[in-house]
Order: structure tokens, then sequence, then C-alpha cells
């Protein structure tokens, strides 16, 4: 009972979180509500029994991630954004080509996602740091490794370009 | 249904205690500071200054809450409120002694068990940056928004050797709870070495242990790590523009954090609520740590260096033997004497904090950011390929 007026109110908070981030016109307010979404879907992981993928969450993409994010607009000193001068085809048609697209994509993942059931909080095991664990390095060995090598080439990457700048 | 309401209780009690110890740990920290510096300390207010803390807040609380005309102000009024409720929020996870059973109810000295204890810990502790970060920036004021900066980059920078060397007591408990990496460090090598992480074979955490302790300073923006309100360079830093109750949030989350990463040291590399010798005999070291200080203060009321001392001594040395009689009895120890213990080694720790802060001069910035990325980090990195190694080889 508890867990569904969780779940309903924090689906509610990552909903409006998202309009909110589109909606803003400060790029702060905008990155302290990707915060929020990020917070809300953290309690959802947590609902659903992935207690490590919830913590992660808000280690990496709510401390971490959106750190940076703010710290590069206070950085940047980003003011508040001018609505642009709105065209006469976006006025008329913008908001039925939306719906439209919103529909088409709601018809197509519909088909592709497996028939609906009733979701039972907390029956789910294997959200635990080790079963994560494990699996990382038994059945999902290779594209762990591979990922880590990627971002490994990626910080080089970012070095290399930061030094030249400073040259 | 019970469940409710021992946990209401143990509420209660956890947020009474951590809300004495705020106030409290100001008054000890003036104190100690008065003393390293030949001086007395706060003396006016109540016996020793005792009442001090209930003077301060009356103080913040008349002050005038002042809101600057160009601050932008949702974010300004938010930003104390995330530092403080996230700075005491962590507490709650933090277990100070077994499990214990009372009136046929079995619990833990503990708010909450949380499976991935320490995850929580880091997850808030990344998140409070926006609390400076946020204050700094709304008051729109330059000394801020560079307090503000500060701060965001010092603890991104220092949060990196902290979670490194957090893994490394990880990999010997084999567990994420706090209460079972405690666990896994009770036991006695030789029969009186404690096998606290700090001891612990194959490879003791000691350098493990610094470690945490200087990144712990610099994460709770702490001397010698205070750039963001250095008060030479930037008046006060991120909360140069906050008075009042909105200030007091930001002094209490300073103090909790302090507490929060005390108790983290504590539970990680000392052995959370152990004892340091063995059983029989460690449950009277309360007692007698208690009669010792009734001791010290009859013999000051015998020799008082003030007129007033002969009046007020004698009553702390009452207050003191009253304790020992509590910690004395059988009963009552089951429940107290773990608690006394962690207590006593997280405030080891704190009087470490006060004792720092009276003593080093501050880092300067560039020296702060270099010490961090290249020595800090490679020594964690060097502690946690070695404690992998050794805990590889043995198992």
């Amino acid at each position: 009972m508890i867990d569904s007026w969780i779940f309903i109110i924090c689906a509610i908070v990552a909903v409006v979180c998202g309009f909110n981030l589109v909606l803003q016109k400060h790029p702060i307010a905008s990155a302290l509500s990707l915060i929020g979404v990020m917070g809300s879907l953290a309690v959802l992981y947590l609902l659903l029994g992935a207690e490590f993928l919830a913590m992660a969450q808000m280690i990496v993409y709510g401390g971490a991630v959106m750190v940076l994010f703010v710290f590069v607009i206070m950085l940047l000193n980003a003011g508040t954004e001018k609505a642009s001068t709105k065209s006469w085809f976006a006025q008329i048609l913008g908001l039925p080509l939306l719906l439209c697209f919103v529909g088409l994509l709601a018809y197509l993942v519909w088909g592709v996602l497996p028939p609906l059931r009733d979701v039972d909080f907390g029956s789910w095991v294997g959200g635990t740091a080790q079963h994560i664990g494990e699996l990382l390095f038994t059945t999902y060995l290779l594209p762990f490794e591979v990922i880590s090598v990627l971002i490994l080439i990626a910080i080089l990457g970012a070095v290399v370009l930061a030094r030249r700048e400073i040259e | 249904m019970n469940f409710f309401i021992v946990s209401l209780i143990k509420i209660v009690i956890v947020f009474a205690v951590f809300m004495t110890t705020l106030a409290y740990l100001q008054w000890i920290e003036r104190k100690v500071l008065a003393h390293i510096q030949s001086r007395t300390g706060p003396l006016r207010v109540g016996p020793h200054g005792l009442m001090q803390p209930l003077a301060d807040v009356f103080k913040l609380l008349t002050k005038e809450d002042l809101v600057p005309p160009y601050a932008n102000k949702f974010f300004y009024l938010l930003a104390p409120f995330i530092a403080v409720s996230l700075a005491l929020i962590s507490i709650s996870i933090i277990p100070f002694g077994p499990a214990v059973t009372a009136a046929g109810y079995q619990t833990f000295e503990q708010i909450s068990d949380v499976n991935v204890g320490i995850l929580f810990i880091l997850a808030i502790g990344a998140v409070s940056v926006y609390g400076v970060a946020l204050a700094g920036w709304s008051s729109n004021n330059k000394y801020s928004l560079l307090g503000g900066l500060r701060s965001s980059a010092q603890m991104i920078s220092y949060e990196l050797p902290l979670t490194l060397v957090i893994v490394s007591p990880l990999l010997l408990a084999n567990h994420l709870s706090f209460r079972s990496i405690t666990e896994s460090q009770m036991g006695y090598y030789l029969g009186f070495i404690p096998r606290w992480n700090i001891f612990q074979m194959p490879f003791p955490q000691i350098f493990g242990f610094i470690i945490f302790m200087i990144a712990g300073f610099a994460e709770t923006n702490r001397l010698p790590f205070d750039l963001p309100e250095a008060e030479n360079e930037l008046v006060a830093g991120f909360h140069t523009e906050y008075s009042s109750m909105k200030f007091a949030c930001f002094f209490m989350s300073e103090y909790a954090n302090m507490v929060t990463i005390t108790c983290v040291a504590t539970l990680l590399f000392l052995g959370g609520w152990t004892p340091l010798f063995p059983a029989p005999y460690s449950n009277w070291v309360p007692t007698a740590v208690f009669v010792f200080a009734a001791i010290i203060c009859f013999f000051h009321a015998i020799q008082p260096a003030r007129k007033r001392d002969k009046y007020t001594f004698p009553v702390f040395g009452v207050m003191f033997l009253i304790l020992a009689v509590i910690w004395a009895i059988p009963i009552i120890q089951r429940f107290l004497v773990p608690p006394w213990w962690f207590a006593a080694k997280a405030g080891a720790l704190l009087f470490t904090y006060i004792w720092v802060r009276g003593t080093l001069p501050r880092f300067r910035y560039d020296q702060l950011m270099h010490f961090a990325w290249t020595f800090l980090f490679p020594c964690a990195l060097a502690n946690l390929l070695l404690t992998a190694l050794l805990v590889a080889l043995v198992s």
C-alpha cells in the first residue's frame, strides 16, 4: 500500500521535474530540475529492489555529472535566456505535430514491449551489489572491459585537447 | 505496530543526542581553541560558559533576516535548506551498538540498517555540494560565487581519494552495510590486539585511515582546507550574504558533516562500537573514566583557581559520579557500554579536528588541488591495489 503511494508521488515528481527542465528559462533551474528527475528515478529503482543502481544513480548522475554541469553554468555565468520570436509555422503546427510524434513513438514502443504485468514491489532480488558485481565479471565481462577502455580513451582525448589550448 | 513505536523512540533519542552534540561541539571547539591559544574561551554565560550554545541560538534567532535585493530569491532560500537537511539525514544509518533485546523485542541500536549504507553516505555527500554551490551563486556576490566555485571544485577533487580509500576496508569486510562492516572487525589477535581495520590482517589500513581523515577534512571544508570561506581572501566565502537562521543552517550543517565523517571513520577503520580490549574488563572502562573525571573535579574544587570554582566543580563531580554509577549497573551496561565506546572513538576524532584547526595554517588554493591530485589520489590508489592483492592472495 505505502509503496504504491511512494511510487505515485515519485513518478509525478519525475514528470513535473522533466517538464520543468524544458520550461525553465534559467540554465541553473533546468539543471536542478534534472537533478530532481534523477533523484525521483533513484527512489523508483529503490522501490523495485535495485538498491545498488539507485545509489550509483545518485552518486554518479545526481552528484558528479550534475555538479560539473552546475559548475560550468556558474563559471560561464550564463543568464536567463530570452524567448525566441515564434514563427507562424511553429505557432500553428507545433503542438499537433508534437502530439503526433509522441503518439507514433508510444505506438511503436508499445508494440516492442512484452505484454504488461502487475508489478509487485520488493519481490525481485538481484539488485544487490553482490549480484551486479558477479554479473559484471562473468556474463558481461567483455562489454564492461570495452566500456572501461573507451572511457579511458575519452579521458586521454580530453587531456590532449585541454593541453593544446594552454600552449 | 511495535516496529513503528520502537523506531519512533530510537529516532527521538538519536535526534536529541545529535542536536545536543551539535550545540555543545561548538562550545567544546571554542574552549579547546582558546586553551591552545592560552585564553579561557566562553566563560560568562553559565558556569564555565556552559550556557553559551543556548545564548548563541537566541542571538542567531533574533538577528535581522536579510535577503540581498539582487539575489535569486528562490535559490537563495533553497540553499541552506538543502545543506542542513542533507547533513542531518546521514546520522539515520549510523549503528551505535549491537542488537539488543528489550521487553522481548529485539532491535538494533541504529535507526535503520541499510544494505548499501556506505553508498548511501557517499550519495548524500555527492548531492550536498549543491547547498554550498547554490548559496554561492544565488547571493549575487563575487566573494560568494568564488567561495561556491572553490567549494564545488574542492569537494569533487577530494571525493576521489575518499571514495577510493573507502573501498579497501570494504574489501576486508566483504559487505556494504555498516553493521556487517563493524561485525567483521570483532575479535582480537593474540587475545588483546583488536581486529579493527587499522590493525586488520592481511593489510592494516593505517595509511587508509590517514588518507580518509585528510580527505574528510577537505570534504567538510574545515581548516586547513577551508578555502571556500577563507576570511582573508573571500570575507566569509559562500555564506557572506547569509544572516540569522539561514546562517545558522550552514553552521549546523558544517558541524553535522563533521560528526558524520568521524562516525564513518570510526565504523570503517576503528571497529565501531567494539571495545579496545576484551569484554569483562572493557565493560568497566566507562565507569573508571567517569570516576577519574569526578576525582579531577573534586581536586579542582579543593584548590579553586577562581572563586566560583568552589561551588561549580563539586556539582560537576557529583554529576560524573552519577554517570559512573549508571554505567556500573550490569543490566544497563548491555545497552550503554557499546555506544560509549563508539562515542569515545568518534569524540577522539572530533577532538583531532579541533586540534588541527588550532595548530595548522591554511593551504593555498593551488597547493590544495596539487595535493589532492598528485599526492593523495595516487596514495589512495596504491593502498587499494596493495589491499586487493593481499586479500586475493590470502583468500
